[in-house]
């Protein structure tokens, strides 16, 4: 596709109807619409609110540990003889992973709304987790919707979820992953409209879903920003980071949009390879097409019938795409690869063996694909890729795969 | 301009009775069933036909539309077999309305312009589009209206007196009352609270007011249509259906039979709306 003349921002997005270019929007029923309308009005009246930001900061620091740390990965860096590798370590937030940054944003908006209920879609069951936590801390009761393929090989997270106080309900339709959850926390939503917030995990869904993770998740690249600026008085030359629905990506990404000469690479789950059914690389394989409320990347057959996709993370195992991801695809700012299961296996163990961090497999595939680009950089070039979560709840499925028993 | 719903519609008016809008799932279990139970609905008593569009992920429908679905889809159902399947039913019946029904990313796939071109070839008179509200008109609403079909729109308990209007505004044909907030095939809500709904509808529009979402017996028909322009029944015709599948997803008897069976009774149920209680 040709590249559009180029904007003078691409940090203005979306415009008034939650569009970013063609993709976005509010393809949702018209049960839910007035729902969205309110959270819509709520979010607004929040982001320009100093009291919901100055406790969500408060938050942020006392409770979620942030900022994580910007970490240089010294040995890595030696190992593979090129670029300097930093670390953002989201993995280190409480529950482990950058979702509690979006949990701890949407529950102050859930309370602002009167709401009493919190229902979740998890895939790795990261934001499940984070989810169940926010929900006990603020004394929400939590249902939260796991694909029954995920609860399996997720089980860590499944019984945190539990301890937490939250419900977990298994899905089995489809191929019980990500997409099904959320096909069935939508029809939960659509069924409790009175009482319950839907608390989505990724930046994606209707407007003004995509926006708003976007917004709570900034806080990841803002700091990076800082912290290499403090660390080495300039901006990277290269970022990375995993996408699944993309809002670890979208949360580093942002605050770089503007600032030319950083190159921004999202990857993708390339699962089993590109050329059969296997794999999960919406952006690179897919075609536009509209999903869980907003037109979007997505792995679909000449019918329009969506696929399931896989990938050996859960948490990447989605046939879409948040929608600002398709806009910056198309606009040719963020490049997007994809990248397969094994090598995202030997990522995970060169890390660990190297830097004594076990990655969640999502972040990953972020670091093979800089462990293939930092060779070919200068030694003084610089890349920040976002760590954001930790292997704890993969080292099952891991095992499995390296055929070591637990 | 008038199109085959409105024909319907002004004569059921003049016979002083509610409609029997009919919902099935277009390819389940196969192509060859499916096209005889479209068939049967009219011969039933059906006044409207439903014609349900596969969707792998139908977020507003309960299990047993969901299951249909996927059973059509599983047979090789697809878009322009769906389309097909309505031009086979028009060379033996140009008068009961179809009403395509589903969701908009097939479209979309389709291409909106091609589709709109093959649904009128394909003697299709209305559409009724899940994921696309009011606020998506320009996706597929306004080119459909302009091509000459008509746009049904779901209101639903949320829709408020506020939004009422911007959901009416580009209805045309009839409007379809959800009848709860949920999915398709939960239990029927209260029947009074129908027609004070339906009521609050009538006042903004003159439109058609069918109520639909849980309506299974005949008797329910009855209540619902005493109050309604029409009655929608969905979930009770893909049950039928599924009823006569083996596990095998086989037919072990007439699916079509079994849909007339139940559609005759329901057909008795809207007719007797409108009568004076015995």
């Amino acid at each position: 596709m040709n590249a559009p003349t180029e904007p003078n921002s691409f940090r203005t997005g979306p415009d008034e109807k939650g569009m970013f270019g063609i993709f976005g929007g509010r393809f949702v029923a018209e049960t839910l619409m007035p729902l969205i309308l309110d959270l819509e009005a709520e979010w607004e009246k929040a982001k320009t609110d100093p009291d919901f930001w100055a406790e969500l900061g408060h938050l942020n620091a006392h409770y979620a540990g942030r900022p994580s740390p910007l970490y240089f990965a010294e040995r890595l860096t030696e190992h593979l003889g090129g670029a300097k590798i930093y670390f953002k370590r989201d993995e280190l937030n409480h529950t482990g992973s950058h979702k509690i940054n979006n949990c701890l944003g949407q529950i102050l908006l859930a309370r602002r709304m009167g709401k009493k209920r919190i229902i979740a879609e998890t895939g790795a069951g990261q934001h499940g987790v984070a989810s169940a936590t926010v929900s006990a801390r603020f004394g929400f009761p939590c249902v939260v919707y796991m694909g029954a393929t995920d609860v399996e090989r997720q089980a860590p997270n499944v019984f945190r979820m539990k301890l937490l106080g939250a419900e977990v309900r298994p899905v089995t339709a489809g191929h019980g992953t990500l997409k099904d959850a959320m096909n069935e926390a939508l029809r939960d939503w659509v069924t409790n409209v009175d009482d319950t917030y839907y608390l989505i995990g990724t930046a994606a869904g209707p407007h003004p879903y995509p926006e708003m993770v976007r917004d709570f998740q900034s806080v990841i690249g803002k700091e990076a920003k800082e912290q290499l600026m403090a660390a080495e008085g300039r901006l990277p030359d290269l970022l990375v980071a995993a996408v699944g629905g993309g809002s670890n990506a979208i949360g580093l990404f942002h605050p770089f949009l503007d600032d030319k000469s950083v190159q921004i690479v999202g990857v993708e789950a390339g699962g089993k390879g590109l050329e059969g059914d296997e794999h999960c690389a919406s952006l690179t394989a897919g075609s536009p097409g509209v999903l869980h409320g907003n037109r979007t990347y997505l792995l679909q057959t000449d019918d329009g019938q969506i696929k399931d996709g896989h990938s050996i993370s859960a948490g990447l195992d989605y046939p879409g795409i948040g929608p600002e991801h398709s806009w910056l695809k198309e606009s040719c700012r963020v490049e997007y690869v994809p990248i397969m299961d094994n090598e995202a296996l030997d990522a995970f163990q060169t890390l660990t063996r190297l830097e004594g961090i076990i990655p969640a497999l999502e972040p990953a595939h972020a670091l093979a694909e800089v462990i293939k680009r930092a060779p070919k950089m200068a030694k003084d070039q610089i890349i920040v890729m976002n760590l954001c979560g930790r292997g704890d709840k993969d080292i099952f499925t891991v095992g499995k795969l390296l055929g070591m028993g637990l | 301009m008038t199109t085959r719903i409105d024909a319907k519609f002004a004569k059921l008016k003049a016979e002083g009775r509610p409609a029997l809008v009919t919902y099935f799932m277009g390819g389940d279990p196969d192509y060859e069933s499916s096209l005889r139970i479209m068939k049967a609905l009219p011969k039933s008593g059906a006044d409207v036909i439903e014609l349900g569009m596969p969707f792998s992920d139908p977020m507003a429908d309960g299990p047993a539309i969901q299951a249909a679905g996927l059973r059509a889809l599983k047979g090789g159902q697809t878009l322009k077999k769906t389309l097909a399947m309505a031009t086979d039913f028009r060379r033996s019946d140009d008068t009961t309305p179809i009403v395509l029904m589903g969701y908009y990313n097939p479209i979309y796939k389709y291409g909106v312009d091609r589709f709109l071109v093959d649904a009128l070839a394909a003697g299709i008179d209305g559409l009724i589009v899940v994921d696309l509200p009011a606020e998506m008109d320009d996706e597929l609403c306004a080119p459909a209206l302009k091509a000459g079909l008509n746009f049904i729109r779901l209101t639903t308990p949320t829709t408020d007196d506020r939004r009422l209007p911007t959901v009416l505004v580009n209805t045309s044909g009839f409007v379809y009352y959800v009848s709860m907030t949920g999915i398709t095939g939960s239990a029927l809500p209260d029947t009074s609270k129908v027609a004070v709904a339906v009521k609050r509808i009538k006042a903004k529009t003159d439109l058609p007011i069918c109520v639909g979402f849980g309506v299974k017996t005949a008797e329910q028909a009855r209540i619902i249509g005493q109050a309604a322009d029409g009655v929608v029944v969905g979930t009770a015709i893909v049950n039928a259906v599924a009823s006569v599948l083996g596990k095998d997803g086989k037919a072990t008897a007439d699916p079509a039979e079994a849909v007339a069976t139940l559609v005759t009774g329901l057909s008795q149920g809207v007719r007797a709306a409108r009568l004076a209680p015995a």
